[in-house]
């Protein structure tokens, strides 16, 4: 956990007083629509469908319990008793006020929270490895670094007005879990020949309707100059990224557009100039960023213990859940625990304040109090001793927290589409139920293997559509809905975009061609073992287009 | 479903004037008196163009009141009913039970089928 | 429109020209880029009011270089608030160029970019709502600290961190 101090704290709530003022300002009429947008949305504040919209950020995915339990608060006194959390480490209400929106900031920052930058052409909220600091494959926990970029990035001056927004995510393991080759900066901690820790930088990806892999700007960057480079990277963005047409106004069209080499050589000009001035970062700055870090005492423990064990044999639903959820943890006798936020026939990455409560009780029980959010929209306790784990898991399962079904078909990452969001073609959620329930019994989801389902609403690919190893895309034709089927997409260090299996289909025809085209795997994999995203990779999209038609 | 900011102004049948209301975002829609309903039944319906047009710019003028006002298609029966599906989903909510922390009110099974 | 200089509302000392008037050699103007582009540098050595010149926030500031002696202002635009590039042309001009005279912000200039703009080395403003332009000393004490130093503009806010980046906390700012 990092902890906030007297000056992050007087920040947030400063922070809650200009809003109250702002939004103010808006409701006597002294600002327009116009002049009030930007401000509202750099705060998180949009307006959906029904309602406005409260996005709250969780700064690199680590909450505290009593910040899990101001979170369910919220939701209980100012929205309908549930959130959503989305795919970049936020949580987003539905129905809350512009009215209340001051009281809500205000309430939030008693806990440490806040909206800052959730929204708006700013650098936004700084992402990472959900499992950032107790994996065991990682060179060095990134939230740390996460914490250095919200501080540089914090109303920065300069880049507040950007051409677009501006997502950075980081991640420190070989296996990237924060898909930074889709953002617009993915930083990943290195080591080089010397064994001195620094940074890879890619620049460029992004999703929605112009997908790009990020593409490689620096192989090394000495950690000392991590904020001179992305100073030098935005200001070079900010200068020349395009302003004519905002569906052209992200980094990764200036750098098609204009080429990597030569936004290296930009970039570089400007950092030489400031390399070496005031934003280079000392070690006592980062001894004190990193002393803020405080990480539970592990007790000394074997992994496997016996009572673990007993359970596993004589429960199989346990057994079940254990072999889907835990995973090891970089202590020994510790897992880590996925909380699966996709019950079958519930919204996917919805949650209610009960269980948010109940999940804040279990983390100060079981997980050091500490709670953490994927880009998956799944939750995570990431200190558990594995000898709770049984106890753990009925009490997660009482709570209907315990659906056993991370990384299989019905854990998909679904945007809000047209049951929400004002920019939607199509609904997202109810296809999504519909396919996991489709894939409800286990058993066959598990016979399936891992296989990522995301779905957006429209091109702008919230649901991460392009990187699903199934992608489905909403999209409208005379006024019906209608869904564009992509296979082969991942989002990891291979990262991909899908291929287009053929053209849109109905509605009503969705669930019934995704089952055809899981069965067309399962008859075409050469081996239990082959996933289903690499049965794509091996034969290409054609055997599967026969699915895209009914067989009367 | 053209996004509403999309729309030139060419209607076909008849159209309301719709909008969030500023305070607390809910969905409002303009009356034969120039006022605001939340209810759809109670919105004027316009049948030409120029009615429309100048319907759009009386509510924009509105701005303390209504945000992002558009004109949206209805089915006139013979009072206001939603034209498509956004307009359902605005006036209805979303298609699915709510999560919530009160006991299941509904069978799972039901929730993936279509509500259009 | 009103115009804040030195924290205050104040008399804009300068006429702002705009196309092909001939540019007088008695009072202050702020000229087109375009204008000063045509001089020579040595040409304006003669000049002892100030000039000023307007720079469009699609120019680079480099072009302004061989001028920057004789220039004791430079305007640059917000045509919408959204567009941000003058911000980045602000902090260029002070911190790779030097420059040390004023830098105006024109155009669609309102109270919610005070903070930033001053923070990235403007110190001048042509506000666009009297309202805005009264509450100006106001909006600047909004955040009694921030995160990250920005060079030219900042020396009047204190920060997390002094730069170069450590945490020399100054007294007084208690880190309970
Ligand atoms: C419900 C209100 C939402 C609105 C109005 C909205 C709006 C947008 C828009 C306009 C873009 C495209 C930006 C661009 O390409 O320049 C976008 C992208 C994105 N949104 Fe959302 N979004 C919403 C909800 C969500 C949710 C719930 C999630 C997470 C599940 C999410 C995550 C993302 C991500 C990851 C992108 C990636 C595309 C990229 O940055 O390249 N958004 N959103
Ligand atoms: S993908 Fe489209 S429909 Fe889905 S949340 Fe994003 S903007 Fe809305």
């Amino acid at each position: 956990m990092y902890v906030y101090d007297e000056f992050d704290r007087t920040f947030i709530a400063e922070r809650a007083a200009q809003f109250r003022d702002q939004v103010a300002r808006r409701l006597s009429g002294e600002v327009t629509e116009d002049e009030f947008k930007p401000l509202r949305l750099m705060n998180g504040v949009y307006l959906q469908l029904h309602a406005y919209m409260l996005r709250i950020a969780i700064p690199y995915g680590t909450l505290s319990s009593n910040q899990l339990r101001k979170i369910a608060e919220i939701g209980r006194v100012y929205d309908r008793g549930y959130g959503h959390f989305t795919t970049r480490q936020n949580i987003q209400f539905n129905w809350i006020k512009l009215s209340d929106m001051p009281d809500v900031l205000v309430s939030l920052a008693e806990a440490g929270l806040h909206a800052i930058q959730t929204s708006g052409n700013c650098i936004r909220n700084i992402t990472t490895d959900q499992w950032a600091g107790v994996a065991p494959d990682e060179i060095e926990d990134p939230r740390f670094w996460a914490e250095v970029l919200r501080q540089w990035s914090s109303l920065h001056p300069e880049f507040t007005f950007l051409p677009r927004k501006f997502k950075i995510a980081i991640t420190a393991a070989p296996h990237d879990r924060a898909a930074i080759k889709v953002h617009d900066v993915g930083l990943r901690l290195v080591r080089n020949d010397a064994g001195e820790v620094g940074f890879q930088v890619l620049v460029g990806g992004g999703l929605g309707r112009s997908p790009f892999i990020g593409k490689l700007l620096r192989d090394f960057l000495p950690k000392e100059h991590l904020i001179s480079y992305l100073e030098a990277i935005l200001r070079t963005y900010n200068a020349h990224g395009r302003r004519d047409n905002i569906y052209k106004a992200r980094i990764k069209i200036l750098v098609h557009e204009i080429g990597v080499e030569k936004l290296k050589a930009d970039v570089e000009k400007e950092w030489e100039r400031i390399r070496d001035g005031y934003l280079k970062l000392d070690d006592a700055f980062l001894a004190d960023i990193r002393s803020r870090f405080i990480y539970p005492a592990y007790e000394t423990l074997e992994d496997e213990p016996e009572g673990l064990k007993r359970a596993l044999a004589a429960d199989a639903r346990f057994a079940t859940w254990h072999r889907n959820s835990v995973a090891p943890h970089k202590a020994p006798g510790y897992g880590i625990v996925t909380v699966s936020l996709k019950p079958i026939g519930k919204p996917p990455g919805d949650a209610t304040s009960g269980q948010l409560d109940a999940l804040a009780d279990l983390a100060d029980t079981y997980s050091a109090g500490e709670i953490r959010v994927g880009h998956e929209q799944n939750l995570v306790l990431p200190h558990v001793r594995q000898q709770d784990l049984y106890a753990l898991w009925q009490k997660l399962d009482a709570a209907g927290l315990a659906t056993p079904n991370v990384n299989l078909i019905s854990d998909s990452i679904t945007c809000p589409g047209l049951d929400y969001c004002s920019l939607a073609n199509a609904r997202s959620i109810p296809i999504a139920t519909a396919i996991a329930e489709r894939f409800a019994d286990h058993d066959k989801a598990r016979s399936v293997g891992r296989l990522h389902l995301n779905i957006s609403g429209c091109i702008n690919a919230c649901g991460h559509h392009h990187v699903g190893h199934i992608g489905i895309l909403g999209v409208e034709k005379n006024d019906r809905e209608f869904y564009q089927i992509t296979l082969g997409g991942k989002a990891d260090e291979d990262a991909r975009f899908g291929d287009l299996l053929g053209p849109a289909i109905p509605y009503e025809e969705v669930v019934d061609t995704i089952e055809r085209i899981v069965n067309r795997y399962l008859d075409l994999r050469q081996s239990e073992t082959e996933l289903f995203v690499d049965t794509v990779k091996r034969l290409g999209v054609e055997p599967f287009k026969e699915a895209l038609h009914a067989v009367h | 479903m053209a996004h509403p900011h999309q729309q030139k102004l060419k209607i076909s049948g008849s159209v309301v004037i719709t909008a969030n209301r500023l305070a607390d975002g809910v969905v409002i829609h303009r009356t034969s008196e120039g006022q605001w309903s939340e209810n759809l039944a109670g919105a004027q319906i316009l049948l030409t163009a120029d009615e429309a047009l100048a319907a759009l710019k009386a509510a924009q003028a509105d701005g303390l009141i209504a945000v992002g006002p558009y004109v949206a298609r209805v089915e006139a029966t013979p009072t206001a009913k939603p034209g498509n599906l956004r307009e359902k989903i605005r006036t209805e909510g979303p298609t699915f039970p709510l999560p919530s922390d009160a006991p299941v009110a509904y069978l799972p099974n039901e929730v993936g089928k279509v509500a259009a | 429109m009103p115009y804040i200089k030195k924290g205050e509302i104040a008399d804009d000392p300068y006429v702002r020209l705009g196309g092909d008037e001939p540019v007088p050699t008695d009072v202050p103007v702020i000229v087109p880029l375009e204008w000063l582009l045509a001089q020579t540098p040595q040409s304006l050595e003669g000049r002892n009011v100030p000039l000023g010149v307007a720079l469009p926030n699609d120019k680079p500031e480099s072009l302004l270089e061989p001028y920057l002696p004789r220039l004791s202002l430079i305007a640059l635009d917000f045509p919408i608030y959204r567009d941000g590039r003058a911000f980045t042309q602000a902090r260029r001009l002070r911190e790779a160029y030097g420059f040390t005279g004023e830098i105006r912000a024109e155009g669609d200039v309102l109270r919610d970019q005070f903070l930033f703009m001053v923070r990235s080395g403007f110190d001048a403003f042509e506000v666009k709502k009297d309202k805005d332009a009264k509450a100006f000393a106001e909006a600047l004490q909004e955040f009694s600290g921030f995160y990250q130093p920005a060079g030219a503009g900042d020396a009047h806010f204190r920060f997390r961190f002094a730069p170069p980046f450590s945490p020399a906390m100054k007294e007084g700012e208690s880190d309970a």
